[in-house]
């Protein structure tokens, strides 16, 4: 009913998007100004855009998310923003009272050409209050994109080198990842007694508890101390190249902190390789506790690879997580035959051919793509399982095949984000999802004969 | 009506959009722009027309610009359809930087001409969003060209974001819907006992419930602006002999207007409550004047009425002291709901509309208790604040509100996209009291510290 999407492959010059697997910069630049506490996010456009954004992430976070915006109208369209951007500013710290405000624009803004570093010179900004901006068109890049720019927007305005020596302490940036994920990161780092800034670090921002009142700015998020100490740091992890490599670059710059990138830490081998890097600059061993647990990963991986071995597997989301998906299924025995992400970038396909190349392997893979051509995809050589964010519900539909939720947006199920998939615990808890999704295929599809008690 | 003192509210020029019922009288300011750096629940032209268009089924809904603002609104709202799906798709011109500096009306003709091929639809409407609003790419002249050269309806829906509220884009989507109906050199054979239905969007299919409430009376709804409407249905709108209006936010123009061109007289209506379900359905029925169809309303009413009472009354006692509060998009919904918690025993301690009108403001506040919060446009902070101090257990929002309700300890309901049970006539509330007992005595609040 819902399946509109022929099979034969027609050749698409339009340039249009039909169900797009990406949205645009400013909610990205919204989730990444959250991560910093005690920081209310600005969108300098219109209304519609920043009630847009905030509905969107309230759907996937379910808490509240706040933004003010710079509410335009007509006559700002015209004679430029400037105006409703000082006022914005004024009424932000007299009516809220953030410790931050992180600017963003919208395509409005960045085709009428507003001047945020020109505004801000002559806004009465309180004493003792930031504001900091990030230029985010939504006709380039992708949410992802957007997350990006504010990141680098926060070391291009409070990181400082202050010390002659970088400290004994790593900075991590986490990429577009659920607070669950960058409470488990932070977990990993601790345990390895390492100091650590993370930044962005929208947990305890966005997964707030239950205390019977609400709280406009909640405990969590990274502070404008440790954010202006990132420039002392020794060395910054960059968790996942696309959402986060560019304000690695940048601090590098400004303050000759020396950067690695990785990839997002999802699964045995790049979670290794996350914290070897942590092991080489700063400690001699890595803990029981975490060997234990990489350990029992491995054991769980033995008990059910042949559950994996050889089913098929479509892949689509963000860039950064979809490759070390990838990366995580590959190992599990799987096959991932279509690889698509809405985020344009030509990294991510190099990235994900090399990857399939290694294990013998050829697949559908773009970056920049829509569900529209990975539907058509799947439709011309059918998988196993699909796994992805909520859009996906439509395929696996239409398809009937089984749909493992994962990534950003997820609308239509609850806790995901308080749970994770980095870390050998996030692993664990991956191998569960996908193989009761697979599982429960099974028994639903077994004849009587078939249909077994021990499986 | 009594002025809130200035150092009461956080920020002067929002003291006008406050009033709290009492002596004094006071008019409350509504209908303005909100203000720079508040943060609040308002949308935009563009989803104002979105979602008076969306439930047109077999359209292909195209948005021109860049990708956000089509990612948002991919199938977000529960309207349902009886036939076509093509409307739960996102269709996206996705301008780039390039588009934005050479324009993009090449990309939105050629965008037009594959979707159209694709999946042969007969109506297009093409939505302008703010960008293009300011790059400006003649959506007229590409919609023409392209209605031309396929020989079906592709009609431009004027939603820059920027140009007004969401009430903007009503009217904005009314004039699509307009130019879609008008007859052109067509004869208009009259229909009798036909209706056009305005103003529902079949949300969990409540404008079925409604249809079926209609023929039991013997009268025939010819289509519903927009619930569940495709191509066709809309485009013989003119040959009805009444229309009735439910959100008059959203449909009050195209009412007056089609009354205008087609001569179609218009009541306003609403089905939300037994009270004002009951009232509506004699009023159309009063409408034809026909005997029977007054015995078959007469009808109609005494059994529904008779099988949902019982249930609807038994909650009063569960609810016996318990408060709400409101917020809710257009003003003809907060009026309904105010009755509607009446009949279950349940006092409105706070009202508020994103986009009410003055008259409806008025009709709220002749409906409301002394010492009830009125509010235009309100930010969490004032909503957090006056349920706080109006003792609020339960509160009526949208997507936005109800993890700040939750955060209060605060029992919630959906009133807007994301309702999961038809709230209109009778069934509707049962439902709606169904609903809000699940949510206010649900034994997760005894956990709240
Ligand atoms: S106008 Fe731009 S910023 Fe606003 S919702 Fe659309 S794509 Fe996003
Ligand atoms: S760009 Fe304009 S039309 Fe699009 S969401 Fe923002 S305010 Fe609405």
């Amino acid at each position: 009913m819902l399946d509109f999407t022929p099979k034969e492959i027609i050749e698409r010059t339009s340039g249009g998007l039909i169900n797009p697997a990406k949205t645009c910069q400013p909610i990205g630049a919204m989730y990444a100004a959250l991560g910093i506490h005690k920081c209310l996010p600005h969108s300098h456009g219109s209304q519609g855009c920043c009630a847009y954004h905030r509905s969107h992430l309230t759907r996937h976070f379910r808490d509240p998310i706040l933004a003010s915006t710079s509410s335009f109208t007509e006559g700002a369209s015209v004679f430029g923003g400037g105006a409703n951007l000082k006022t914005a500013i004024k009424n932000v710290f007299a009516i809220y009272n953030p410790d931050v405000m992180a600017i963003h624009t919208t395509c409005l803004t960045e085709t009428i050409g507003d001047d945020i570093p020109a505004f801000l010179g002559q806004a009465e900004i309180p004493e003792g209050k930031i504001v900091i901006h990030a230029n985010t068109p939504s006709y380039v890049g992708s949410h992802i994109t957007g997350f990006s720019n504010m990141t680098r927007g926060m070391v291009n305005y409070l990181s400082e080198a202050a010390t002659e020596t970088k400290k004994e302490q790593v900075n991590i940036i986490p990429g577009f990842v659920n607070p669950g994920d960058m409470r488990e990161i932070k977990r990993l780092v601790r345990a390895m007694g390492i100091n650590f800034i993370m930044f962005p670090d929208t947990s305890g921002v966005v997964d707030s508890p239950m205390t019977g009142k609400f709280e406009m700015f909640p405990q969590g998020g990274t502070t404008v101390k440790e954010l202006k100490d990132t420039g002392n740091s020794k060395l910054t992890i960059v968790l996942g190249s696309f959402a986060s490599t560019d304000a690695a670059i940048a601090l590098e710059r400004k303050c000759k902190v020396p950067a690695k990138t990785l990839k997002t830490p999802i699964g045995v081998k790049a979670t290794d390789e996350f914290l070897m890097t942590l092991r080489n600059t700063f400690v001699t061993e890595i803990p029981y506790e975490l060997e234990e647990e990489r350990g029992q990963l491995v054991d769980i991986m033995v008990d059910t690879h042949h559950q994996f071995h050889g089913k098929k597997v479509a892949i689509f989301g963000d860039p950064d997580i979809v490759i070390a998906l990838t990366e995580f299924v590959l190992s599990l025995g799987m096959v991932p035959v279509h690889v698509l992400t809405g985020t344009p970038g030509s990294t991510f396909e190099k990235e994900v051919k090399a990857m399939l190349l290694e294990s013998g392997l050829k697949g559908n893979v773009k970056a920049a793509g829509d569900l529209f051509q990975f539907h058509q995809w799947i439709k011309n050589e059918p998988v196993d399982l699909i796994i992805g964010n909520t859009y996906g519900k439509y395929i696996a539909r239409a398809e009937d095949i089984p749909l493992v939720r994962v990534g950003f947006p997820i609308l239509d199920r609850s806790v995901h984000s308080y749970m994770p998939i980095v870390g050998y615990k996030g692993a664990m808890r991956l191998v569960e999802m996908i193989s009761n999704a697979l599982l429960e295929r099974q028994d639903r599809d077994a004849a009587d004969e078939d249909f077994e008690l021990v499986m | 009506m009594a002025a809130i003192p200035l150092n009461d509210v956080e920020i002067k020029e929002r003291e006008k959009s406050i009033v709290i019922k009492g002596k004094q009288k006071k008019q409350l300011i509504c209908d303005t722009e909100s203000i720079a750096g508040c943060v609040s629940q308002r949308a935009c032209v563009y989803c104002g027309a979105r979602v008076v268009l969306n439930p047109v089924t077999d359209a292909v809904h195209l948005v021109h610009g860049p990708i956000g603002c089509a990612s948002y609104t991919w199938d977000i709202r529960g309207s349902l359809s009886s036939g076509s799906e093509l409307y739960r798709n996102s269709f996206s011109t996705d301008l780039k930087e390039e588009d934005v500096i050479f324009g993009g009306e090449k990309k939105l003709a050629s965008a037009i001409d594959q979707l159209v091929e694709k999946y042969r639809a007969e109506l297009v409407f093409v939505y302008s969003t703010c960008i293009v609003g300011v790059i400006g790419d003649d959506l007229e002249a590409v919609c023409k060209a392209a209605a031309q050269k396929h020989g079906i309806e592709v009609i431009p829906v004027q939603s820059s974001g920027f140009i007004g509220n969401k009430a903007a884009g009503y009217r904005a989507a009314c004039d699509a819907l307009l130019r879609l109906i008008k007859p052109g050199g067509r004869q208009v054979k009259k229909r009798e006992k036909c209706i056009n239905y305005l103003g529902d969007f079949n949300l969990a299919g409540e404008a079925w419930i409604i249809r079926n409430y209609l023929r039991q009376m013997g009268v025939e709804v010819n289509v519903t602006f927009t619930g569940d409407s495709r191509y066709t249905a809309l485009k013989k709108a003119p040959e009805a002999c009444l229309n009735i209006i439910q959100c008059a936010g959203s449909m009050n123009y195209l009412a007056s207007k089609m009354k205008e061109l087609f001569d179609i007289p218009y009541i306003n209506v609403s089905f939300l409550g037994l009270e004002d379900t009951a009232d509506s359905l004699r009023r159309i029925a009063e409408f034809f004047n026909d005997s029977e169809i007054t015995r078959r309303t007469e009808e109609l009413i005494r059994s529904e009425s008779a099988r949902v009472k019982l249930i609807v009354e038994g909650y009063r006692e569960k609810f016996r002291g318990k408060k709400a509060a409101v917020y809710v998009g257009g003003g003809f919904k907060a009026i309904s709901l105010i009755k509607q918690f009446r009949e279950i025993g349940i006092e409105v301690v706070m009202i508020g509309t994103q986009t009410g009108r003055k008259d409806e403001y008025e009709t709220i506040n002749e409906l409301v208790n002394d010492g009830t919060v009125v509010l235009d446009d309100a930010n969490p902070t004032e909503l957090e604040r006056f349920m706080t101090e109006k003792g609020a257990h339960l509160l009526v929002g949208g997507v936005k509100e109800r993890p700040l309700a939750y955060k209060l300890g605060v029992a919630f309901i959906d009133h807007n996209h994301d309702r999961k049970h038809p709230l209109s006539g009778f069934v509707g509330a049962v439902n709606f009291a169904e609903e809000v007992y699940s949510t206010l005595c649900s034994p997760v609040w005894k956990y709240v510290r």
